[in-house]
């Protein structure tokens, strides 16, 4: 049974554009890294589809993570919006974008969190949504705050919340951070010092935008989302 | 504008309020799926060899056929609609996690078919960019004449074959070692 496919690849990263796998100063990569080189993969049917997830179940409710209790929580109101494109500027339209993240007090609703700073009730800190034929999201939460996480003596994470994305492809997966900008935790967090190229750690951090900003009601962040994009020429697979 | 790619960040050890606390996968297949049923069950370990108990582990798969279900596959059409090809779960305190699926169909490769396999995504605190491997299955005649794993070193591809359980036959197992001893094969995807 001989059977070929068409299989458009997806552009390779240059490396110093993301992290650095093993990055010590951020101690949980050392037991956690490869130390043998990754095998290049050359495209195949199986890289070049992927899982069509949370199409039947995202309700709009589901990106305001300030409206998923009786009451509101506490914290600085803040919208979150942009758009997700590929790396040739065209959109990524109706994917699912997941979130997460710590209230402003800077604790997660997580068995696993011991930081001695309050919960919330009012605040789970979880979010999703599928973009629009444009590829724009936006979301509703509040600013997390900072958080201690002994990596090393004295360690603090600059505000951060973390977005999980699918893209059109197994190879487009991806999951991030986003940040806020001016942090003065930047310069001393090493899971954001872990990306080799200045350009690269400042695309992790959205604007403030006063056209996103709702007047008297909350400040706006924009944050774009650059996902992998295809090669120019299909190859015999 | 600036259209370099976004950097991946590690997904910490939260990732269970945005990703699996409310929407896991654990049958990739449905009942009504056509093939082989089976269990996998998954571990993964760090570099001592201790579960790694805060990991997210994703598969992506095809159908019995080797059919996708994804307009990307022209014979998507065709494709079971009891396979979604998609799970995700996370590892527990001993490092493992299970899914509920079919053993897929070969699937058209370059230089030829490559042998059933589920494409696999490892997410975790401690790593910064999602780790990728495949998982194949021990004894598949299909193996040998893999066009992927043959772009593995001979020695080392045995850390990418599932095993059948002795006792329950429907039941396979496949450690993740991140590093160090026995190491998996990641792939640069």
């Amino acid at each position: 049974m001989k059977q070929t496919f068409k299989v458009t690849g997806y552009r390779r990263h240059e490396a110093a554009s993301q992290p650095t796998s093993l990055y010590p100063p951020y101690r949980g990569t050392v037991l956690r890294t490869p130390r043998q080189p990754l095998i290049f993969l050359p495209y195949t049917l199986s890289e070049v589809t992927g899982p069509v997830y949370g199409h039947s179940d995202v309700v709009a409710s589901d990106s305001d993570l300030t409206r998923q209790h009786s009451g509101e929580p506490l914290g600085e109101r803040i919208i979150v919006m942009g758009r997700v494109l590929d790396d040739g500027g065209r959109p990524v339209p109706h994917t699912l974008l997941e979130i997460w993240q710590a209230n402003a007090a800077g604790r997660y609703a997580h068995h696993g969190d011991d930081h001695p700073a309050p919960l919330d009730p009012n605040f789970t800190g979880a979010g999703r949504i599928l973009t629009d034929a444009n590829g724009q999201y936006e979301f509703t939460t509040i600013k997390p705050g900072a958080y201690p996480w002994r990596n090393h003596d004295n360690a603090w994470r600059p505000a951060h919340i973390h977005f999980s994305l699918f893209g059109p492809a197994f190879a487009t997966r991806l999951i991030t951070q986003m940040y806020f900008p001016g942090d003065p935790l930047f310069a001393h967090d090493p899971i954001f010092q872990s990306i080799p190229d200045e350009n690269a750690r400042q695309r992790l951090i959205s604007k403030l935008d006063l056209d996103v900003t709702r007047p008297e009601w909350a400040l706006g962040y924009r944050f774009d989302i650059i996902l992998r994009g295809r090669e120019a020429t299909p190859f015999e697979s | 504008m600036d259209l370099t790619p976004t950097p991946s960040q590690t997904a910490g050890p939260y990732f269970h309020l945005g990703c699996t606390q409310l929407h896991s996968v654990q049958r990739i297949a449905g009942s009504q799926a056509k093939g082989q049923h089976l269990r996998l069950i998954c571990r993964v370990l760090d570099g001592d060899g201790r579960p790694v108990p805060d990991a997210m582990v994703e598969i992506w798969q095809a159908d019995a056929d080797g059919k996708y279900n994804h307009a990307e596959d022209s014979r998507a059409g065709s494709a079971d609609p009891h396979c979604a090809g998609f799970g995700r779960m996370p590892t527990d305190e001993q490092g493992v996690c299970q899914f509920e699926t079919i053993k897929p169909g070969c699937v058209p490769g370059a230089n030829g078919m490559q042998a059933p396999h589920l494409s696999v995504s490892v997410f975790a605190r401690g790593i910064l960019k999602r780790l990728a491997t495949r998982i194949y299955f021990e004894n598949d005649p299909a193996n040998a004449a893999c066009p992927v794993l043959s772009l593995v070193p001979a020695e080392r591809r045995g850390t990418l074959l599932a095993t059948q359980d002795s006792i329950h036959p429907e039941i396979w197992h496949f450690d993740i070692r991140l590093c160090g001893e026995q190491e998996t094969v990641f792939f640069d995807v």
